[in-house]
C-alpha cells in the first residue's frame, strides 16, 4: 500500500550507489521483499517508471525475489509456513508464533554500466 | 565500461529508520514519551487522545501531532483543550513516516512538552512499517471490526507494547470473542500489554493512563523507554 515510499528509497539507493562508482547507468534493480510486506510488484514498477525517468536509472528493470511467509512455533520450534487464516503449529497446534521470514524489503543488489 | 554487478544489501525503509532514531535522539533529550497510536479509522484514536488529555493535562504537559488524509477536524477538536498540535495532511498518503515528523517536532514547543500523542492515519497495514521516533506503540481495535484481526493484520499486532479494546460498551452486541482475540494477540505478540477501555463511558480508561503515568515516571527516572 505504501508503493510510493518504497519505490523512492529503491531509486535512491540504486542511484546512490551508482554514483559511488561512476555509473552511467543502471540496468537491473534486485530487490528482494517478503510476501508480508504488502507490497504490489506492478505498483513499484509504475512509480519507477515515473520516478526514475530523467535519471541514469530510467528503463532499468526491476527483479522482485519473494521472500515466503515462514514463522516459528514458540512452543516447540517448529518452522513452518501458514496458510491464511491459520497461524497455529501444524506440529502441537499452539497459536503462539514469532515471524521469521517474509518481512524482507532491500535492495539485494544493482547491475551498472 | 561492461556490466557490473553491485552487491547492497540495504533496507528499502533505511532511510526512515535513520530519521527515526534522530527523531528518537531529539525526544529524548527533551524527556518527552512520545506515543504513536494506530488503528483503522474510526476506532476511537482521537476519542482516546481526547479522553487522555481531559484526564491528564493537570498532571503532564502534552503535545499532539495527528495524521490525517485531509481536513484539520481533529486537530481542531483536539485544539480546543488548550494543548499545542500540529495537523499534517497526507493527501494520497496512507502512514506518517519519519520526515513528517521531523518536521512537525520543529514547529512544537519541545521544552514545554512530557508526553507526545501522535495519531496516526486510520490503516492497519502501512503505519506499521514506519517508524516514527516513537518510544511506544499503541494500537486501538474497536469491538464492531472483530477478533480475527490480529491473523489478517499480523505485523501490526507484532509491534504493538498496548493494545486497546476500545468501545467494550458495545460487547453485548456483538459477536466479539474476547479470550480468542487475546490468544490471537499474544500468540504474535506475548509482550502486549492488552487493555478493554470505552473511550465513550470511561471504562476501563484508568488502566491506561496508568500505564501512560508509568511509563512516563520510567522516562524521567532513566532516559529512553524505547524497546
Amino acid at each position: 500500500m505504501h508503493e510510493l515510499g518504497i519505490t523512492q528509497g529503491i531509486l535512491s539507493i540504486a542511484l546512490e550507489k551508482a554514483n559511488e562508482v561512476q555509473a552511467s547507468k543502471v540496468t537491473k534493480i534486485n530487490l528482494v521483499i517478503g510476501e508480508l510486506s504488502g507490497v504490489v510488484d506492478e505498483c513499484v514498477q509504475f512509480y519507477f517508471d515515473l520516478l526514475s525517468k530523467d535519471t541514469i536509472a530510467a528503463q532499468a528493470s526491476l527483479s522482485f525475489e519473494r521472500t515466503p511467509n515462514k514463522l516459528r512455533c514458540r512452543s516447540c520450534a517448529t518452522v513452518f509456513s501458514p496458510n491464511n487464516l491459520d497461524w497455529a503449529c501444524p506440529n502441537c497446534h499452539e497459536a503462539k508464533i514469532e515471524i521469521i521470514s517474509g518481512r524482507e524489503c532491500y535492495v539485494d543488489s544493482i547491475e551498472v554500466d | 565500461m561492461g556490466v557490473k554487478v553491485l552487491t547492497i544489501l540495504e533496507d528499502i525503509l533505511g532511510a526512515n529508520a535513520e530519521k527515526a532514531r534522530r527523531n528518537q535522539d531529539q525526544l529524548d533529550k527533551h524527556g518527552i514519551l512520545t506515543v504513536n497510536v494506530m488503528s483503522s479509522p474510526g476506532a476511537g484514536k482521537t476519542s482516546l487522545l481526547l479522553q487522555t488529555i481531559s484526564r491528564l493535562k493537570q498532571k503532564a504537559r502534552i503535545g499532539v501531532i495527528e495524521g490525517d488524509v485531509a481536513s484539520t477536524i481533529d486537530a481542531e477538536n483536539i485544539k480546543k483543550q488548550g494543548v499545542p498540535v500540529i495537523q499534517i495532511n497526507i493527501p494520497g498518503g496512507c502512514h506518517l513516516d519519519a520526515n513528517m515528523i521531523e518536521n512537525a517536532l520543529n514547529n512544537l514547543p519541545l521544552g514545554d512538552i512530557d508526553l507526545l500523542l501522535i495519531e496516526n492515519v486510520g490503516n492497519l497495514i502501512c503505519p506499521a512499517e514506519f517508524a516514527l521516533g516513537e518510544h511506544k506503540r499503541v494500537m486501538l481495535l474497536s469491538l464492531p471490526e472483530g477478533d480475527d484481526k490480529p491473523y489478517k493484520y499480523p505485523l501490526m499486532f507484532t509491534e504493538a507494547d498496548v493494545v486497546l479494546i476500545n468501545k467494550i460498551d458495545l460487547l453485548p452486541y456483538m459477536e466479539f470473542n474476547i479470550p480468542a482475540f487475546h490468544k490471537a494477540v499474544t500468540g504474535l505478540n506475548p509482550k502486549a500489554k492488552i487493555l478493554p477501555v470505552s473511550c465513550k463511558t470511561g471504562e476501563g480508561l484508568e488502566d491506561w493512563f496508568s500505564w501512560l503515568l508509568d511509563e512516563m515516571r520510567k522516562m524521567r527516572r532513566g532516559g529512553s523507554v524505547a524497546c
